[in-house]
Order: structure tokens, then C-alpha cells, then sequence
């Protein structure tokens, strides 16, 4: 009779394998981008596809986080001094270190990962990406570096789009719901705000790029069986993404502290 | 030359090549034959380095594939292939044209000014004209097929691998394909491996043909030799007949059962 324990054991084997399989793609990426030219062409597509595609939907995010933090802060603040106070401080502050780069991450996992794990992982089932192989190129070559480096090149400009409307939307419920002059919300933040807190953010948005990048070529190229393994590729890819944006912000949050960009 | 000798395949717990012996001679169009998950397919894509065989060794010119270490090398390699896919494998971000001269970027140094001339070019030799922009989304299944052959041929390959050339067309389209391999021999003197189950086109186009069955190789003849063929097996397979040596499987229980009573008539 099998151990109780057996899926269990069964469950750490399949996930131990899995990873080394994406450490072995990460290698390569690696190395590929060490021995050939990089192909810009693609690069270049990729980018126009994650970030001007990506904008509306993460801007309008963005916009409304902004709005929401602003109507809670403010209420909150109104409770206990009567007045709403530091609305732009706690807007921005949340927004710039945390929310810009932690929700633009999760929203572009979701639209553009998915994408990628659903192109990807078509291309797999229906050989073209052994058609890749056949004609003298390499999927990593053709397909997993130029959407690593559009990631890399267009997260951290789409994040500082989103901290600049997350501010405004923040900006927008101050002045409208609890009539504070723009000329307030502003110095809340410029007094308080410094460049390191800006680069805390900032420098996340590359960890966040790569993973999200990675593990969504990942699923796309080991995909397996027909449209139903595409569409568990994908599901797995934004799934993945997310959860790992969420828990490696934490451990990337902590290192920066340690460094003191905090 | 194309000489494999004792090339062994396994998925997981599933082996599917289990000791092939076969030696395709230069100039000649190879044909393979042999029922669905005999194998064909596999030993196809371990021939051009797709699939690394457990054991055995695959020699192309003197070139041992089995023994190429980098990436670079078996890249190095799988430029005298060219490989047609089942189901075509076109890029279908790509218009034809750039599809057809896809690899001529990386297997090639022709200069880019050329891509265009190469493209109409290989088209005429599939029987295709002006269809250069079109998306593969754009064409028929025949003209699809035809421009992943134009693919494969773009750059001048001395081998070409045919994946089941004929399969999901209709009878007309088939002849049409199988004719145009023909042509292509005529034409480009390369070699061929042809993969199919698609008997007339095997007798067509097949300089010989080899059956394989359960991961074996079980006979290897001239299309005559296969036609009059003395074992049962091949000669099941050729005529296409359900009852006979080869047992596939109607319900499961019913080849377990001829399974075991033919266990139990040897015992």
C-alpha cells in the first residue's frame, strides 16, 4: 500500500525538477545573451506589445489605488484629528515604495505574462518551436531574451507612469472630496519624500521584471498537450508570477532596508 | 550518407525506439513506414537532434550526432537538414516570405537584399506564386504545406525530412505533394526521409522503404520487395488489414485478451 506520504514526496520531486528545469532556462538566457547577437527587431515589438498595450490598463489601476488610498486616509485622519491630514504623504509614499511596483507587476503578469505563456506555449504544441531549432535558431535566442529585455527595459518605465497617476488620483480625491489645495498635497509630499525612496521602488521593478518575464517563458516553452496544456501553461504562468512578485517583494523590500535605500 | 545503428528511445516509462538499424544511401529517398506510436516520427526528430537517443549512434557524413556536446556544434550540424512538419510548424506572427527566409538569417550568408528573390524562387519550385504577404492563417492546408516544404528547402539543404507530408489532405492534394517530393529529387539531388502511413505515397515516392514496428525496424526493401512481401507483419500493414499479426487495439480488453491467449498458445 502506498505511504500516506507518497504525493507528498511525489509533489516535492515534481516541483525540485521543475525549478532546476527554469534555473537551466535562466542559465542559458544566460550564456545566449553572452554568445549572440541580441535580436532588437523582436526586442523592440516586445516592448511596444508589454508597455504601450499594458499603459491604459495600469495607469487606470494605478489611478484608482491612488483615489482609494486618498478617501481612506483621509477618513481615517478626519476621525482622529478632525481634519484630514498628510493625505499626500501616506498616498505617495504607499505608491512610490510598495503599490507602483507591486501592482504594476501583478497587473502586467496578467495581461502581458499571459499573453507570452498563451503565444509561447501555442508555438510549443504546434512545433514551431522546433521549427526554431530546424531553421538555426534557439527558443531563448528568438524568443526568451527579447521578452526578458522588453520586460526589463518596459516595467520600470511603466511603474513610474503608474506612481506619477497613483499620485494624481490621489491628488484628485483630496481636492475634490476634502477640498485640500493642490498646493498642500503637493508639499506633503515633496517635504517628506526623498530620491532613495523613489530608487527603493525603482529597483524593484527589475526583480519583479525578470521573474515575471522568466516564469512566463518558462510555462510557455515547456508547455504539453494541445490547447488544454496551453491554457494550464498560462494559468500556471500568472498565477506563478504573481504569487512570487508578492512574497520576493517582501525579501526585496528587507534587503533594500539592510542596504538602507529605505 | 545517414547511419544509425542501434538508436534506443524512451519517454519516462515509455520506450519507443528500441534498437534501430538503418542506413539511408546519398541520393535516395527513404520512406518510413509503420503504424501510429511505432516510433517513426521520434526516430525522425533524433536524426536531426531534436531528441537525444539513449543509446546508439546516428552518423551523418562522418558526423556523429549522438556524440555533438554544445549547442553551437549540433547547431552546426542541423544545417544540412531541412524539416518538414506535420502540421507545417509555420510562424504564424511571420508572412510567408518571411517564413520561407527564416533561416537563411541563421543557416546562411546570403544578404538580406536577396530574401526576396530566394523567396519567389523556392515558391515556384512548391508550384506557388504571389502569396509572399499572406499570414499562414491566409492559406489553405495544401498551400500551407507547400510553403513549410519552400521553408525547408530555402537554404539549400543536402537532407530533407519529411514529417507525414500527406497527412490530413485530401487524395488530389496528397498526389500533388507527393509529386512535388519527386521533383524536388530531381531537381535539388538531396536525400530523403520520408515519414507516413499513406501507402501510395510510399510506394510513389520511396526509393526503398522501411517498416518499423514497436520501436524496431522489421523489414527494408525496394517498394517491389514491400508490395511481395513474405511477412506478416508488413504485409498486414501494407495491405492495411485489421486482422493479423499486428493487434491494434478496438477496445483494450480485446487486445489483452489476443494478448494473452497468444501468451497462453506459446506456453
Amino acid at each position: 500500500m502506498e505511504s500516506l506520504f507518497a504525493p507528498f514526496g511525489r509533489w516535492i520531486l515534481a516541483t525540485s525538477e521543475e525549478m532546476g528545469h527554469f534555473v537551466f532556462l535562466v542559465r542559458s538566457t544566460v550564456l545566449w545573451m553572452y554568445r549572440a547577437k541580441i535580436e532588437w527587431r523582436q526586442t523592440l515589438m516586445q516592448m511596444a506589445k508589454i508597455g504601450v498595450d499594458s499603459l491604459p490598463v495600469t495607469a487606470m489601476t494605478m489611478f484608482f489605488t491612488g483615489m482609494v488610498l486618498a478617501l481612506q486616509s483621509g477618513a481615517t485622519t478626519k476621525h482622529f484629528f478632525n481634519v484630514p491630514l498628510f493625505i499626500g504623504t501616506v498616498v505617495s509614499f504607499s505608491i512610490v515604495m510598495e503599490l507602483g511596483p507591486v501592482l504594476t507587476a501583478v497587473v502586467v503578469a496578467g495581461r502581458a505574462g499571459a499573453a507570452i505563456a498563451a503565444e509561447l506555449g501555442t508555438m510549443k504544441v504546434t512545433e514551431q518551436i522546433d521549427a526554431l531549432y530546424t531553421l538555426g535558431t534557439d527558443p531563448v535566442r528568438y524568443l526568451v531574451i527579447p521578452r526578458l529585455l522588453a520586460f526589463l527595459m518596459v516595467l520600470p518605465l511603466l511603474t513610474v507612469v503608474s506612481d506619477f497617476t497613483g499620485i494624481l488620483g490621489g491628488l484628485f480625491v483630496a481636492r475634490v472630496k476634502y477640498d485640500i489645495p493642490t498646493i498642500v498635497y503637493w508639499h506633503d509630499i515633496i517635504d517628506n519624500m526623498q530620491v532613495k525612496h523613489f530608487v527603493h521602488g525603482f529597483l524593484k521593478t527589475f526583480i519583479f521584471a525578470f521573474l515575471v518575464s522568466m516564469v512566463s517563458c518558462y510555462k510557455g516553452v515547456t508547455t504539453r498537450g494541445g490547447a488544454e496544456g496551453v491554457g494550464k501553461a498560462t494559468t500556471q504562468a500568472v498565477v506563478i508570477s504573481m504569487v512570487l512578485v508578492l512574497v520576493i517583494d517582501y525579501f526585496a523590500t528587507a534587503m533594500l532596508n539592510a542596504l538602507g535605500i529605505t | 550518407m545517414i547511419d544509425a545503428s542501434g538508436v534506443m528511445k524512451s519517454f519516462g516509462k515509455r520506450t519507443i525506439l528500441r534498437g534501430i538499424d538503418l542506413t539511408v544511401e546519398t541520393g535516395e529517398t527513404m520512406v518510413i513506414i509503420g503504424g501510429s506510436g511505432c516510433g517513426k516520427s521520434t526516430f525522425l526528430k533524433c536524426v536531426i537532434g531534436l531528441h537525444a537517443p539513449d543509446s546508439g549512434t546516428i552518423v551523418v557524413d562522418g558526423t556523429d550526432i549522438t556524440k555533438l556536446k554544445t549547442e553551437a556544434e549540433i547547431a552546426n550540424y542541423r544545417r544540412r537538414f531541412g524539416y518538414l512538419f506535420q502540421e507545417g510548424a509555420l510562424f504564424d506572427s511571420l508572412t510567408v516570405e518571411e517564413n520561407i527566409c527564416f533561416g537563411l538569417k541563421y543557416l546562411t550568408d546570403v544578404p538580406t537584399s536577396k530574401y526576396r528573390q530566394i523567396a519567389s524562387d523556392s515558391l515556384a519550385l512548391v508550384g506557388l506564386k504571389d502569396v509572399e504577404d499572406f499570414k499562414p492563417s491566409e492559406l489553405s492546408g495544401g498551400m500551407k504545406k507547400r510553403v513549410a516544404l519552400a521553408r525547408a528547402i530555402a537554404a539549400q539543404p543536402q537532407y530533407i525530412l519529411y514529417d507525414e507530408p500527406t497527412t490530413g489532405l485530401d487524395p488530389i492534394m496528397s498526389d500533388v505533394i507527393n509529386d512535388l517530393i519527386l521533383d524536388l529529387q530531381k531537381q535539388l539531388k538531396v536525400t530523403a526521409i520520408v515519414v507516413t502511413h499513406d501507402m501510395k505515397s510510399a510506394y510513389k515516392v520511396g526509393s526503398r522503404i522501411a517498416m518499423f514496428h514497436e520501436g524496431r525496424v522489421l523489414q527494408v526493401g525496394t517498394p517491389d520487395e514491400i508490395k511481395n512481401t513474405a511477412d506478416p507483419h508488413v504485409r498486414q500493414f501494407v495491405e492495411g488489414l485489421s486482422q493479423g499479426p499486428i493487434k491494434m487495439k478496438l477496445k483494450e480488453f480485446e487486445a489483452d485478451e489476443a494478448h494473452d491467449g497468444a501468451r497462453r498458445g506459446k506456453a
